[in-house]
């Protein structure tokens, strides 16, 4: 109960951090099509553009959720319009396997999306951020910088344990 | 004459195949103690703990320690051996990036305590009794080292010069280094010692390595007869040499088997799991996600396939247990 409060509390204070990767041909260009027309999003994505979607790399991702990132979401040009021919479909076969292997190691699936959205729909790109923002709101931070700080505090308190073992041994 | 160049061997939560790899350096080895002082080596020499505690900071010039870190003992020697030594070397997958012991981050502490303590099936422990740190009888107490919630790869504990990569490192690259650390040529801080170059480029099947492989599904080892003329992906066999080191030869590759990965990845690599998963699954054939699932669902267990000797050291570092959730 009072974990949960106290979890609580952090929360009022905690924006989820979505980082989205969209590709240069569409879905950046939806989201600034968004922008200029003045559809409101969440305003809790941080948006990095890439050529592609197939451009992204798997350890781009882990790296934005190790850095603190709550959720990740990559936006591509619809199946057949890739700038690349094959980007969008390498993209796809990568992260449904990123996917399944991100939920083995304890990461929800509603923190990681792969969406296509073409250049034309902004109103798209609005309605899947702020979809994403309520589903991770509800799951809480994933804070893993935090966490990494918290595992390695079993290895703070060395000379303590080491001494004080050594004080047992010697009694 | 001057004083032989101090050498110490330790290891941690390892199997002892590092220790063996020492010794099949085979007559090699007479060289090596030719050369040096050897200080520790409690697999193979009579040294004590505290033999090397009475020794000044920084007087031995080598301390290679093997193995992963998971207990209190393990880092308590680990940081006694840095104290004492100019140079440390991580030997080694465990000590390098973790190892088979850092699969166990895919369970927490209590978990591995129940199952192992409670759950087995060969357990009889009715009274649910666990290790304790100290236990006292007729005026004696002892101590066990404490077992920590996580594997570590070494230099997450301690300080590390330099690596030597493998499962375990060969005799080959064992003595090169020593060549190197003897000569006062050091390599530049944070070094892996092997070639900085994929395992293919270095594969006696690359020829046959097609540029698109196309799978439909990826087969196991024992599922199937292997091609020995062929590379290895190219039969739909999961091989980790396009995201590993080189520098081992190609020895799981010339027995016939796929590499697993143990030399970890090149410097160009963060997470050597993340790039193998990369490189196998945008060479699916299929294009929908049905498709593509019923391929990827051939791979039973990504994690201990692509994570196998490196998960302690991956960007992640272990699983988010509900346990480690709560507190966070
Ligand atoms: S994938 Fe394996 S078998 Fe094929 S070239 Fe690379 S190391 Fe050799
Ligand atoms: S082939 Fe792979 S698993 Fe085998 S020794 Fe070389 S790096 Fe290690
Ligand atoms: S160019 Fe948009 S997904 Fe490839």
């Amino acid at each position: 109960m009072l974990s949960n409060l106290s979890q609580n509390t952090t929360n009022e204070k905690w924006e989820p951090k979505i980082v989205a990767f969209f590709c240069n041909w569409c879905t950046y260009t939806a989201a600034d099509l968004a922008g200029v027309s003045r559809l409101k999003h969440a305003p809790n994505a941080r948006i990095i553009r890439v050529m592609c979607s197939g451009r992204v790399d798997p350890q781009f991702i882990l790296d934005a959720f190790a850095k603190g990132a709550d959720g990740v979401l990559i936006g591509g040009c619809h199946p057949g319009d890739c700038h690349y021919m094959e980007g969008n479909y390498k993209a796809l076969r990568r992260m449904r396997l990123l996917h399944r292997m991100m939920y083995d190691m304890g990461i929800e699936k509603d923190r990681f999306r792969l969406e296509w959205i073409s250049a034309s729909e902004g109103e798209k790109v609005r309605t899947v951020i702020n979809d994403m923002v309520e589903k991770i709101r509800a799951l809480g931070p994933l804070g893993l910088p935090k966490r990494f700080v918290e595992w390695d505090k079993e290895m703070e308190s060395f000379e303590e344990r080491v001494l004080g073992k050594e004080e047992a041994v010697h009694a | 004459m001057p004083d032989k160049p101090k050498v110490a061997f330790y290891w941690c939560a390892s199997c002892g195949g590092c220790e063996e790899s020492i010794v099949d350096l085979a007559e090699g080895i007479l060289d090596v103690v030719a050369a040096v002082d050897i200080v520790m080596w409690p697999v193979a020499m009579d040294f004590k703990k505290s033999d090397v505690a009475a020794m000044p900071d920084g007087s031995i010039l080598v301390a290679m320690i093997n193995g992963a870190i998971r207990t209190s003992e393990q880092e308590e020697m680990a940081k006694l051996l840095r104290r004492k030594s100019k140079i440390v070397i991580a030997y080694g997958s465990c000590a390098h990036t973790g190892g088979i012991p850092g699969l166990a981050n895919q369970f927490s502490r209590e978990q591995i305590l129940n199952y192992v303590y409670e759950q087995t099936p060969s357990t009889v422990n009715p009274e649910k009794t666990r290790p304790e740190l100290k236990f006292g009888t007729n005026g004696d107490s002892v101590t066990l080292p404490v077992f920590f919630d996580g594997v570590r790869s070494l230099d997450q504990v301690v300080e590390v010069e330099y690596y030597l990569p493998g499962c375990p490192p060969t005799p080959k690259l064992l003595s090169q280094a020593i060549e190197v650390l003897l000569s006062g040529k050091l390599p530049p801080k944070g070094a892996v010692l092997a070639p900085d170059i994929a395992l293919c480029d270095e594969c006696p099947k690359k020829d046959t390595k097609p540029n698109d492989l196309q799978f439909t599904e990826f087969k196991r080892a024992h599922w199937a007869q292997i091609d020995p003329a062929k590379c290895l992906l190219a039969q739909g066999f999961i091989c980790m040499g396009p995201a590993t080191r080189g520098g081992c030869g190609g020895q799981c590759i010339s027995g016939n088997m796929p590499c697993t990965g143990c030399f970890g990845p090149t410097s160009r690599v963060k997470d050597q799991g993340a790039k193998i998963l990369s490189a196998l699954a945008s060479q699916i054939l299929a294009k929908n996600e049905t498709e593509i699932d019923a391929t990827l669902g051939t791979i039973a267990d990504p994690i201990g396939t692509f994570y196998r000797y490196g998960l302690p050291a991956s960007l992640l570092r272990r699983k988010i247990n509900e346990e480690t959730k709560a507190n966070a």
